[in-house]
Formats: structure tokens, C-alpha cells, sequence
């Protein structure tokens, strides 16, 4: 195999590992929060990508249907919580406002917008914000009820979301696969390389959200916040930060990561209702070689399943799943064996 | 009303049902399905409930039983009962190997483990020649009794429900006995089953590798069922599905597993047909209502169904068990004089903090010692470097002159010392005769074969009136056939005593056990390890309460920041100024 | 004249079927140090975590005239109860001055950044290692950096589950100077402690727990030479 061919396999391998990067990077900072597996990060991606993608066509995507729903079954979750801890106005203002009003709101704004031709710069804003609310609303659903419940209690809840979401992806944005166009022609050459503006576009993305990501979480209170909650929760409860707070800005922000990261790949291939299963699941394979814990290790192992996936894809086109998904088991193997054994006596 | 009565007449329904008249062949075919469906799930219901492990991959197993014989009957022209143990060793060998890898995951990366390998093995299954890629294998002959093939699906339906029943029968058998006990106190964490000598990971493959045969035997009838395989009913969707049934049905019950698959298939059958019918657009709203259904039932039914139903069955009223021959019991020899237990310098560092300092002292041959100090002062975790729970810095133990340094808990068992733990680790839901049985495990020697075969009853009926002598001994015959969780904390304790002389130990080491303890009950305690001290037992224990351990012990050692700060007997210890200063505190 | 900041009357906390806490009444005046003090295993810690919202809890609980009944772990806080728990609970992985910076996550910005230079001011010790990891600091370090990021959230009353657990006599010291310190800017403290000398010398009342049980209550002088605290430790009855 000559290094044309090996430049060429390992720009398309990086390409997607950068998008698996930011899928992982979210996998993980939900788990470190939240304690919650989530297995649907690849729903988000995947309609991210459809939402752009309808947009693009001047269509309304069904993303408003998704969003204003959600939120009605979230502020049910949010009474049922009142409930409990004791009626007030103001938590049922506060509820109205982020379940009803703001859905409600972005719906109107995406029926007026769609099908004016906007462009790309306006439908990658819109598509954000449809997508973002869509986390913390699952989270009030489906997961703070059980917030305390074990990990794998978290992960079969997770599960169950993955289905529902696919089901009702089938549902709201049909059968059919799309595609968006692309950012733009270019076309550059570097060295015996063919770089197009698509790929510059998610190298660049995806560095930017990297580094806000960094920046938001070395330097925000709020960022501080979540760091706090995923190393010690008792310890943020204690300093007076909501565990629900934590839960809900962890998932918006994993939202608002999928939905970036099926924005750029939109352009790159046909999404269908149930790809993000598989794109999410690539992401998660990074994410667990990274421990479930650190993002950059998490980042750097993306750009390695990217690789690999492009390198398998090119030797046994066939085998390409079966070699990444395996790949993940002599990690999980040392993993375990080198975490720190939880059973110990106080 | 008699549970076996229960089942008898669960399995007279179900095997007259194809010979009513005018039941429609629609529901006997789904019958069919809930009871493959069901093997798969019970084998899940033991995995996840007893087992504690909760495998997403299940249907990979069917996938190897049912290509297994696809590949046999029609490649190779077998006859479809010949490939029957085919299709059990190929789904059983996988187990052993995807077993040794799964079962060392701890806590949640073992249901990842199976998430990977299960995706690779759907991937797998659709791109092997051999396997018919993704159009799989058709022309499966049925199966046949006495050359007549079973094609109708009323025939078919026997096979398929007597396999669930046997299946169900052997795996109830197989928990109710030595190991089943051993595999429901992996439940609840390794420390204390290792502590009697169970091993831990091979028990865990037994429950791993059971529950794949099942599935096995669950696809090989399904290959002759539908006379055709392909790889979509082997996936991740599926091994979904049967979880499903198994969270529905409850896990941990395996009649529950039957439940659960009845009602999931049930589902599915409503929303595949029932619902596009209704809402007219061919809409398929299944993924969303299992998703919805699941969630839901975590939140609100988190034990599944089945408790709720099984609540509504009189109790069985269980009696304790019938005198049996009794167990050989070890011989101590109470004339040496060598100490029994000798620690030199022990030392454990965790980086910068050292828990326990140079830490020498011995526990001879029918003494009771007592280690005492402050909180924090490394008494547990000593404690824990003796029962090999935690390794040594440097130092060594010793027991009988062997070191023993370095060995696992198994091994120390195996040696003949007992513990009791300071945070009690007994399974709340069985029984507290069955908690101290465990203790004699490593006294009993009937496997899993000879459980399920019901041939255990023998040796298992001495291991339970071994433990039911232990009971009484400690003074809760009263209690022996209650749930261990519904007695008091102090009670809990002294049923750990119980299970620890189980063992017919030689040592035992004995951590905080008066705590929790009403004044009378101290008192019997103490009647109790002085009887043991004259019957040659030496015990070590880690005390709290001065009063228990001055009128007790024969020698005490004092501990404070992981330090020997004093040694020797009570009268000495109870007015030394060291000591006096630790406990009380230095003046700030 | 101070008044009645925290009241709690007829408290039990069951762990499952153990009763871990029976029937406690106490109240903490504003200004004051009140210590309960007992033999390991007495309740003590159950007590403050029950008070601060982390467990279950029956009988009655108010703080500043407040019910507690109802409110959550965060909301206490906000109310002004803060607790300094028997393992710190520290932010581990992150910097001396985050977990400062945290502590005063529900203080409004500009009132925060005061507070947090009369912490350095108290413990110019955390000045000096602002910048280390906590996870990385001695053990007297951390109980000082715990203290520290409690004092962030302005609390009217401070709850100390057993301050001096693990550490040596020379700052076993310091911590209670401070400790004694503290009185003086108004903060109110429970003290836990196992260490019955040092608490009875810095507190103003005392009670004496047993087995989930207030036993013996008093001023804390008086309770300093009474032979029946060392009784009740030693077990010896």
C-alpha cells in the first residue's frame, strides 16, 4: 500500500474521528454528571442532521412536533415532582416557561423560518436550538425520576429512550434518508492530498467546541459546577448545587454537541431516521477506551476508531463493524481490572 | 396451595390447549413464540437477578444454537434431535469464551462487554459464507417423532413448552442447592461469598454459561420451527427485547421469566397488528411503546411484575429441615502450645498514609484477643490484611506456621478461618438458615449437574442440619426459617457467628460483633465464645465495647493511628494512660 | 439576648430496621458552640446528616423559624445551615480555590469575591496553596479547606461532623483554636466529636450521645469533670 492511499485512508479516518470525538466528549461528560450511559446521543446526532438537512430543502423538520411534545410530558414530570416537594408559584412559573413557552416559542420561529431560504449560517442557529432543549427535557422525563437509581438501572432507562426516540424518529421525520449540501466547493491540495471545505468545516467546528468546552468548564462557575458534581456529588449537594441543576445543563450541553456534530456530517452522508444508533455507538466505543472519564483521552481514542474504521473499511469493507465493535472488549477487560474495586469496608 | 400443584396444572393447561377444539391456530403459534421466548428470558432472569449480571447479548446464543443445527441439518443432513447436543455445545463453548472475558468486568462495563460483543457477533452472523450471509439458511427440516414431521404448529407447540417446563424445573432445582445458594450470594458483592470459598468468577461462568444453553436451546427449536435462520433475529434488538422480558417479568424470579415473555410478546403482537389497524397509517409505533413502557416500569415497578403477582400465592409455610447424619467435623488439637495466628510487622501504605504501622502480635491456641482502638485506628483494616482481602505492604501473616501472606480469601477458608464482617453481608431475602448454610459451603460436594438432576439431596440435606445446629447454637432456632432482613441488626450479626462456625472453623476472626447488641444479649454472646474457647476455637476480634472485651478476652491489643500502642491483658489495659489518652482525646 | 436558630425536637433516624438516632431534642442559640459528643457508633454523625437533609428523618426540625421538613439538601444550604461532613466531601481533582469558589455557588458574585479574602485571611495557609490539587493536601489542610468552603455560603449556623478524625494532636489544635475563632463573626456551630476533651473545652453546652440517645446534657465545664463521660465511652457499666 503506497502513502498516498495511507494519507488518504488516515484524512478520512481523522475526518470522522473528529465527529466521533465530540460524541464521545459528550458521552462522557453526561456520565461523569449524571451517572447515566446515554445511549441515545446518537438519536441527537442523527436528528441534528435531519433537521439541518430539512431546513436546508425548505422544509419544516418534525423536530417541532418532537420539542413540543417533550415538553408537555416534561412539565407532567415537573408536576409530579411539585408534588412532592410542596406546591409553588414559582416552580410552576419556572416550569411552564422552560417546558411549554420556550418549545413553544422555538416552534413558531422554525414555522416562520422554514422555507425562506435563510441560509446555511441561519439553519446551523435554528437547528441548535431545537435540538438543545430536547436533552433537558428527556432528562426530567425519563431520568431525574430515577436519579438515584444504580447505573444499570440508568442504563436499560437509556435503552428504552433509544427505542422510543427511534420509534418516534421514524414517525416525525419519515422513512426517507437526506442529505444537506455542502458548506461549500472548495477544494484545496495539500501536498498529494484533496482537503474540501466540508472537512476543513469539521475540523474547525470541531476544535471550536472543543476549546469552549474547555473554556466553559475551566473558567465558568457554572462549568466549575458540573466538574464538582460528577467528582463528588454529596459534595456539590453540600455547596448548594441542585443535583437537577447538574442533570439538566449536562444534558442541554450533550444536546447541543449532537446536534453540532450532525450538522457536519449532514453534508457527508445519507442520514436516516435509525443512523444514529451506529454513529453513536462508534463515539461510545471512544468514549469507553477514554474510561468514561477523561475527555481529551476520549477525543484521541475517537481519532483512533476513526482510523481504524477507515483502514478496515478499506482491507474488509465487511468486517468493519466487527472489528470496531470488538475493539472495545480488551479495553473494558483492563479497564475493569485496573479500576479501583468499589467493595471494599470502610 | 402447593406450588408443585401450581405447576402441574400450569402444565396440563398448556399441554391440552392444541386439543380443544377451535382454538384458533393464530394463538397457539403465539404461544409458541412466548415459550422460545421464554427459555431465553429465564436464562436472563438468572443472569440479572441472581446473577447480578445483565447481558444485552442474549440472542447472540440463540443465533449459535440456531445456526449450529441450520448448518448441521442441511449442509450436513444430520437429523434435527442429533444436532440438538450440537447446537448446545456451540452455544455453550461461546459461553465459556465470551464467559472468561465477561465475567471479570465489574459493575457496569459488563453490560457494555455485552453490547460489544453482541453487535460483533450480529455483524459476524451476516457475513460468514458458511452462515448464508445475510440471506442466512432455509429449507431447515422440521422435527420429526417417529416419521411424523412437526409441521403443524399445534404439534410443534409440545417441544417447545415441555423444554420450558424442564427448563424451568432444572433451573428452580439448581438454585435451591449448594451452588444455587453460592450464586445468590454473589448477589450481594464477592467479599463475603469468598470469604466461605466460593470462587467467585467461576461461579459467575456456571450462571453465564446455564443461561446460554438455554438460549440455545431456545434457537435450535427455533431453527426448526420457522425452518429458516438469518441473522435479524440475533441482535442487539432482540437481546433488548428478552431484558425486556426479564425486567417485566422480575428478575431473579424464574417463573417470572415465563410472565414477562407472554406479556412482551403480547405487546408486540397489539402494536404490530392491532395498532396500524386502528390508527390506519401503518405507522409502527412498537420501538416507541417498549421504549415508553420500559421507562416507565423503572420508575414505577422497578422489581418487575412478578412480586406483585407472586404476592397474591399463599406463602409455602417451610419447615426446618429434618436431622441428618452428621457432618465429619475437624479435630482440633488442643495440646500445642505453637501461637495459631502470628502477624510480623505488618504494614499497609496507601501512598502518602500508612492505615496500619509495623503491627506485630499473635493469637494463640484457645485464646480469645481483642483488638481495640479508637475510630480509624486500622483495626479493620488489619483485619482485612489477615483475611487477605487486602494485600500487604510489607510484613507477614501467619497461620498454623504456613504463611499465608499474599493468599486470597478462598484460600485463608479453605485454611479454616472464619469472619464475620463490621457492615453485616447476608442476603436479606433468604432465609437465615440458608444465609448459614452458605458458611458450609466449602463442606458440601454436590455441583450443578447433580443439583439440577435433584441428586444433591443427600449431602445437601446434612449441610442444612449442620446449619441448622449452628442456628440453635447461637440461640435463633426461633428465627431459622425467617427472611434474614426482618431481624435486628444485633440478631444479624450473631447469624453471621452462626454462618462463620458453619465452617467448622479453627479460627475465628470476629468484627465488631457485639454491636447493636441488647445488654442480655451481650451476655449470651459471651457464654457462647467461652464455650467455643473450651472446645479449642481461637477467636480474634475487633471490639468497640470495653465492657464486652474486659470480661472476655485472655489478651488485648491496643491500636491508634494504625500503631501497637499497648498490649496485654485487661486488668493491664483498662487503667494504661496511653490508652485512656486515645479513647478520651488530648486536650486541645 | 440570642435567639433559638436551630430547634429539633424528638428526632429519630432509622437506617432499615436499625434505629440509629431515638428521640434527640436539642436547640443551637446564635452565637453559640453546643457539642455532642459519645462513644463511635453513638448516632452523632446520623444526627447532622439527618439535620442537613441527606436522610430520612421523623419529629420536628426547624431552622430560623423555618420547617425544614420539606426542603432538600441545596435548600438548607441557601437557608444558611451548612455541614462540614466526617469525610469532607472535598472536590478532589480540583483546585484549592475552586472548592473555595464552590462553596459560595449561591452567593451573589460581588459578595462572594469578599468573602473568599476573609477566608484566605482565616487560613492563610489555603492562600499560600490556592493553586494545588485538594486531593493532594495533608489532612489538616483538607479538614481547614472543608471549613473554608463552608464559611463561603455566609452560614448562620455551621454543623462540624467530628473536625479532628485523623489528625495529629498539634493540629487537632489549631483546628479547635479556630474553631473557638469562629465565634466571634457570629457563626453559630454543632460540633460532633469523638474527642470529648478538646470539644468540652471549646464549647459552650454539651450533650452526650449513646446509642441513638441524648444521655447526659449540661454546660460544657460541668460536663468536663463529670466521671460519667469517660463511663460512657469505656463502655464500662
Amino acid at each position: 500500500m503506497d502513502g498516498t492511499i495511507l494519507l488518504f485512508l488516515l484524512q478520512d479516518g481523522i475526518t470522522n474521528g473528529a465527529i466521533y470525538a465530540l460524541l464521545g466528549i459528550a458521552l462522557v461528560l453526561v456520565f461523569a454528571v449524571t451517572r447515566v450511559i446515554f445511549i441515545p446521543q446518537g438519536e441527537f446526532v442523527a436528528f441534528g442532521a435531519l433537521t439541518y438537512s430539512l431546513l436546508e430543502a425548505g422544509r419544516l423538520p418534525g423536530t417541532v412536533w418532537l420539542l413540543v411534545g417533550f415538553g408537555v410530558a416534561a412539565f407532567v414530570s415537573d408536576l409530579a415532582a411539585m408534588r412532592r416537594a410542596g406546591p409553588s408559584l414559582r416552580r410552576l412559573a419556572v416550569a411552564a416557561v422552560s417546558d411549554l413557552v420556550i418549545p413553544g416559542l422555538l416552534a413558531l420561529v422554525a414555522a416562520r423560518v422554514a422555507g425562506r431560504g435563510l441560509g446555511a449560517g441561519a439553519h446551523f442557529a435554528l437547528t441548535v436550538a431545537l435540538i438543545t432543549p430536547l436533552g433537558p427535557l428527556l432528562y426530567k422525563i425519563a431520568f431525574r425520576p430515577i436519579a438515584a437509581a444504580s447505573v444499570l438501572t440508568l442504563l436499560i432507562a437509556s435503552v428504552g429512550v433509544h427505542l422510543a426516540l427511534v420509534g418516534l424518529g421514524l414517525v416525525f421525520f419519515g422513512a426517507e434518508g437526506l442529505r444537506a449540501p455542502a458548506v461549500s466547493d472548495l477544494m484545496v491540495n495539500v501536498g498529494p492530498l484533496l482537503v474540501t471545505g466540508q472537512s476543513i468545516a469539521v475540523y474547525v467546528v470541531t476544535l471550536v467546541a472543543i476549546v469552549a468546552l474547555w473554556l466553559f468548564f475551566e473558567r465558568t462557575l457554572w462549568g466549575k459546577a458540573l466538574r464538582a458534581t460528577a467528582v463528588n456529588g454529596l459534595g456539590a449537594r453540600l455547596v448548594g448545587i441542585r443535583t437537577s441543576f447538574s442533570g439538566t445543563l449536562a444534558f442541554a450541553l450533550a444536546a447541543g454537541v449532537g446536534a453540532v456534530s450532525g450538522i457536519l456530517v449532514a453534508p457527508m452522508t445519507t442520514i436516516y431516521y435509525d443512523t444514529g444508533f451506529l454513529i453513536g455507538l462508534k463515539g461510545f466505543v471512544a468514549a469507553i477506551i477514554g474510561g468514561l472519564a477523561s475527555h481529551p483521552a476520549t477525543a484521541l481514542a475517537a481519532l483512533a476508531v476513526g482510523a481504524v474504521e477507515s483502514f478496515a473499511a478499506f482491507f474488509a469493507s465487511d468486517m468493519k463493524e466487527i472489528v470496531v465493535f470488538s475493539l472495545i472488549l480488551p479495553v473494558l477487560v483492563w479497564r475493569s481490572l485496573t479500576a479501583t474495586h468499589v467493595e471494599e469496608e470502610d | 396451595m402447593n406450588p408443585r400443584l401450581l405447576l402441574a396444572g400450569f402444565t396440563a393447561v398448556l399441554v391440552l390447549i392444541p386439543l380443544v377444539p377451535g382454538v384458533p391456530v393464530f394463538w397457539i403459534t403465539l404461544l409458541g413464540n412466548v415459550g422460545l421466548a421464554a427459555l431465553v428470558a429465564m436464562g436472563l432472569v438468572l443472569l440479572t437477578g441472581v446473577g447480578g449480571m445483565t447481558s444485552f447479548g442474549q440472542a447472540a446464543f440463540c443465533g449459535f444454537g440456531a445456526y449450529a443445527t441450520a448448518v448441521a441439518t442441511t449442509t450436513w443432513g444430520w437429523n434435527p434431535w442429533m444436532a440438538l447436543p450440537l447446537s448446545l455445545a456451540v452455544s455453550g463453548g461461546a459461553a465459556v469464551v465470551l464467559g472468561l472475558l465477561t465475567v471479570r468486568l465489574s459493575g457496569h462495563f459488563l453490560p457494555l462487554g455485552t453490547i460489544a460483543w453482541g453487535l460483533a457477533l450480529y455483524y459476524l452472523f451476516g457475513n460468514l459464507d458458511i452462515l448464508g450471509r445475510h440471506d442466512g439458511i432455509s429449507g431447515i427440516p422440521p422435527l420429526s417423532i417417529a416419521s411424523h414431521p412437526l409441521t403443524d404448529p399445534r404439534a410443534v407447540h409440545w417441544p417447545i413448552w415441555i423444554a420450558v417446563i424442564l427448563a424451568g424445573i432444572a433451573t428452580t432445582h439448581l438454585l435451591d442447592s449448594r451452588v444455587g445458594r453460592a450464586i445468590r450470594a454473589l448477589r450481594r458483592g464477592r467479599l463475603a461469598a469468598e470469604a466461605f470459598g466460593i470462587d467467585a468468577s467461576t461461579t459467575k461462568l456456571i450462571v453465564f454459561v446455564h443461561a446460554a444453553l438455554l438460549a440455545g436451546l431456545s434457537g435450535w427449536l427455533y431453527a426448526h420451527v420457522q425452518r429458516t435462520v438469518t441473522q435479524t433475529p440475533f441482535g442487539l434488538n432482540a437481546g433488548i427485547e428478552y431484558l425486556f422480558m426479564a425486567v417485566v417479568g422480575g428478575s431473579g424470579r424464574v417463573w417470572g421469566a415465563v410472565v414477562g415473555a407472554g406479556l412482551v410478546t403480547l405487546l408486540k403482537e397489539v402494536l404490530q397488528r392491532v395498532v396500524p389497524a386502528v390508527v390506519g397509517t401503518g405507522v409502527q409505533l412498537e420501538s416507541v411503546v417498549f421504549g415508553i413502557v420500559l421507562v416507565a416500569l423503572l420508575q414505577v415497578a422497578r422489581e418487575g411484575l412478578w412480586p406483585h403477582l407472586a404476592a397474591l400465592l399463599p406463602a409455602r409455610p417451610r419447615s426446618a429441615p429434618d436431622p441428618a447424619e452428621a457432618l465429619p467435623r475437624r479435630t482440633i488439637d488442643t495440646g500445642r502450645r505453637t501461637p495459631l495466628l502470628v502477624l510480623e510487622g505488618a504494614r499497609k501504605q496507601y501512598g502518602g498514609l500508612t492505615a496500619v504501622n509495623d503491627v506485630s502480635f499473635r493469637v494463640g491456641r484457645g485464646e480469645i484477643v481483642a483488638l481495640i482502638g479508637p475510630n480509624g485506628a486500622g483495626k479493620s483494616t488489619t483485619f482485612n490484611l489477615i483475611t487477605g482481602v487486602t494485600r500487604l505492604t510489607a510484613g507477614r501473616v501467619s497461620f498454623d506456621g504456613a504463611e499465608i501472606s499474599g493468599t486470597g480469601p478462598q484460600a485463608i477458608a479453605r485454611r479454616g478461618i472464619a469472619r464475620t464482617f463490621q457492615h453485616v453481608k447476608l442476603d436479606p431475602d433468604m432465609t437465615v438458615l440458608e444465609n448459614v448454610a452458605l458458611g458450609a459451603h466449602l463442606r458440601g460436594h454436590a455441583g450443578v449437574v447433580s443439583a439440577m438432576l435433584r441428586l444433591d439431596r443427600r449431602d445437601e440435606a446434612r449441610l442444612l442440619a449442620e446449619a441448622a445446629e449452628q442456628v440453635r447454637r447461637v440461640g435463633l432456632g426461633d428465627h431459622m426459617m425467617k427472611p434474614a432482613g426482618s431481624l435486628a441488626l444485633g440478631q444479624q450479626r450473631v447469624v453471621e457467628i452462626a454462618r462463620a462456625l458453619a465452617m467448622d472453623p479453627e479460627l475465628l476472626l470476629l468484627d465488631e460483633p457485639a454491636a447493636g447488641l441488647r445488654h442480655f444479649e451481650k451476655g449470651a454472646l459471651a457464654d457462647l465464645l467461652r464455650r467455643l474457647r473450651a472446645e479449642g476455637v481461637s477467636v480474634l476480634l475487633v471490639e468497640h465495647d470495653m465492657g464486652f472485651v474486659m470480661g472476655l478476652t485472655d489478651h488485648i491489643v491496643v491500636l491508634d493511628f494504625g500503631t501497637k500502642i499497648a498490649e496485654g491483658p485487661p486488668d493491664v489495659i483498662r487503667t494504661h494512660p496511653a490508652v485512656l489518652e486515645a479513647y478520651l482525646g488530648g486536650a486541645a | 439576648m440570642s435567639d433559638v436558630l436551630l430547634e429539633l425536637a424528638d428526632v429519630s433516624v432509622a437506617y432499615g430496621k436499625v434505629q440509629a438516632v431515638r428521640g434527640v431534642s436539642l436547640t443551637v442559640k446564635s452565637g453559640e458552640i453546643v457539642t455532642v459528643i459519645g462513644a463511635n457508633g453513638a448516632g452523632k454523625s446520623t444526627l447532622l446528616n439527618a439535620t442537613m437533609g441527606a436522610l430520612a428523618a421523623t419529629g420536628s426540625a426547624r431552622f430560623a423559624g423555618r420547617d425544614l421538613a420539606r426542603l432538600g439538601v441545596e435548600e438548607r444550604v441557601a437557608l444558611g445551615l451548612c455541614l462540614v461532613p466526617e469525610r469532607r466531601e472535598l472536590f478532589s481533582t480540583m483546585s484549592v480555590e475552586d472548592n473555595l469558589v464552590l462553596g459560595g455557588f449561591r452567593v451573589p458574585k460581588a459578595e462572594a469575591r469578599r468573602v473568599l479574602a476573609e477566608v484566605y485571611d482565616r487560613f492563610p495557609r489555603l492562600r499560600e496553596r490556592r493553586d494545588q490539587t485538594a486531593g493532594t493536601m495533608s489532612g489538616g489542610e483538607r479538614q481547614m479547606l472543608a471549613m473554608g468552603r463552608a464559611l463561603m455560603s455566609r452560614p448562620k449556623l455551621l454543623m462540624l461532623d467530628e473536625p479532628s478524625l485523623g489528625l495529629a494532636p498539634r493540629i487537632v489544635a489549631d483546628i479547635f483554636r479556630i474553631i473557638a475563632d469562629l465565634r466571634a463573626t457570629g457563626v453559630a456551630i454543632l460540633l460532633v466529636e469523638q474527642n470529648a476533651r478538646a470539644a468540652l473545652a471549646a464549647a459552650d453546652r454539651a450533650h452526650v450521645m449513646e446509642l441513638g440517645e441524648v444521655t447526659v446534657s449540661g454546660a460544657a465545664a460541668d460536663l468536663a469533670r463529670d466521671e460519667r463521660i469517660a463511663q460512657s465511652y469505656l463502655g464500662l457499666h
